[in-house]
């Protein structure tokens, strides 16, 4: 039990890490991707490129790689982080591309800054949808996570391989059913988050 | 003084004096957007150059001078995330006023705009009809009591009757406000403003009092007329 606790507790650490990576890389990125359209268009191609690399294959390639790459926690974040960005790039870009220009106008000519701008009114606006980006790279992250055990990244997915190979069907739950549980306990949880913002805006 | 020329303004000179309310009138794509927004600089002119106060209108000073200028525009545009009173409060506070100078001069106005403050203050703009958002488009413009108010068709999309209502309110609530009007509609035009400017195809083709607009012999000005 106390084995179960740690490995949760590892599980969610590593995806925890791995999101507020992602958020602090995504959201400028996405912002960045809005602003410049061209530059942008190749970040985000680049990050589409990356989700659709099969996860066990994406731990495969980071082994060989020095600082980022190797056995443990490490590549296991990395990985995580490169799964989480697509989401998070792409509802940030989605986000405000879908304010209406009239209030931007709006903005500009009452003399905000462009700093002002983004802060005040096109990050707030955006937020919805950033939240439900998140959500999305939450809920991949905590299933991904799981395959981080084949590179000793610890974690639920530890139990899972060990009942694996141990041909233990009991031992195979006892990661897969809470690994479950956290993955849809965090869509939830950031569903609520999502609803709560979206009210804010006095939407519902 | 404005100056502009681009694909749709073309050897545009025009004088506008402190205080004056001025009407731009046309039909649509003659320039009269355009023309009202050089003055803001949402529109930069290609060659030329616009004085606001003696002074040319610079690239990097565009946020303050903006500040001093109020815009209204056919959408009312207000930010949906913020209240009736965080949205008019908007300019006032980017001019860092205190936050109770801010509150009495918004019930003040919103009292003045028929929108009272107790009640609306505290609304999201989707819970209001076209009209109340109108209302609080034009509070947000003039909260800071600009020097100069830019409305760009602000009631084209509002029924006649609260037309009629809000051409009345807000001549009266920017009564010492330089208004530059665009509009398409003779009857707004002269009940708003003493000056109409009437621009067909990027130019000015008549700049005149509007006491004087219905005897002008313009054969566009008799076409507005008798339309």
């Amino acid at each position: 039990m106390s084995d179960l606790l740690r490995l949760t507790g590892q599980h969610l650490l590593i995806v925890a890490i791995a999101v507020a990576i992602a958020i602090a890389a995504g959201v400028p990125l996405g912002t960045f991707a809005h602003r410049r359209r061209r530059a942008g268009g190749i970040a985000m191609r680049i990050t589409d490129i990356v989700q659709t690399i099969p996860s066990l294959a994406m731990f495969g390639f980071l082994i060989p790689l020095p600082f980022i790459g190797g056995i443990g926690a490490r590549p296991a974040v990395v990985a995580l982080v490169l799964y989480s960005l697509l989401p998070i790039v792409r509802s940030t870009f989605v986000g405000l591309d879908r304010i209406d220009p009239h209030v931007r106008e709006a903005a500009t000519a009452m003399g905000m800054t462009d700093r002002q701008l983004l802060w005040n009114v096109e990050l707030p606006l955006a937020t919805p949808a950033i939240v439900a980006g998140i959500r999305i790279a939450a809920v991949t992250a905590i299933g991904v996570a799981t395959i981080a055990a084949a590179v000793g990244g610890g974690g639920l997915g530890t139990l899972i391989f060990r009942g694996v190979a141990m041909v233990d069907t009991r031992l195979i739950l006892s990661g897969a059913l809470p690994a479950a549980v956290l993955a849809i306990g965090a869509d939830l949880l950031l569903t609520q988050v999502e609803h709560y913002f979206a009210r804010r805006r006095g939407e519902a | 003084m404005i100056r502009a020329e681009n694909a749709i303004l073309d050897h545009i000179s025009l004088h506008i004096t402190r205080g004056e309310r001025v009407a731009y009138l046309g039909r649509s794509g003659a320039g009269k957007t355009t023309a009202l927004k050089v003055i803001n600089g949402l529109v930069a002119p290609s060659s030329g150059e616009v004085l606001v106060d003696g002074t040319s209108i610079a690239q990097h000073a565009l946020p303050q001078l903006r500040r001093r200028i109020g815009y209204v525009m056919q959408q009312p545009a207000l930010f949906p995330h913020r209240t009736v009173f965080d949205n008019i409060a908007t300019v006032p506070r980017l001019l860092a006023w205190p936050e109770e100078r801010i509150r009495a001069e918004c019930e003040r106005l919103l009292d003045q705009l028929e929108l009272p403050a107790a009640t609306f203050g505290a609304r999201f703009p989707r819970m209001l009809s076209g009209g109340q958002q109108q209302r609080v488009a034009i509070a947000r413009a003039l909260l800071a009591s600009p020097e100069i108010l830019l409305c760009d068709e602000p009631f084209s999309a509002l029924d006649p009757l609260i037309r009629a209502e809000l051409q009345h309110l807000l001549t009266a609530a920017a009564r010492n406000t330089t208004l530059v009007f665009v509009t398409h509609d003779v009857r707004e035009a002269l009940r708003i403003a003493e000056r109409v400017i009437l621009f067909d195809d990027g130019r000015v083709v008549v700049d005149t009092p509007a006491s004087a607009f219905l005897q002008h012999e313009h054969p566009l000005v008799r076409r507005f007329v008798d339309a």
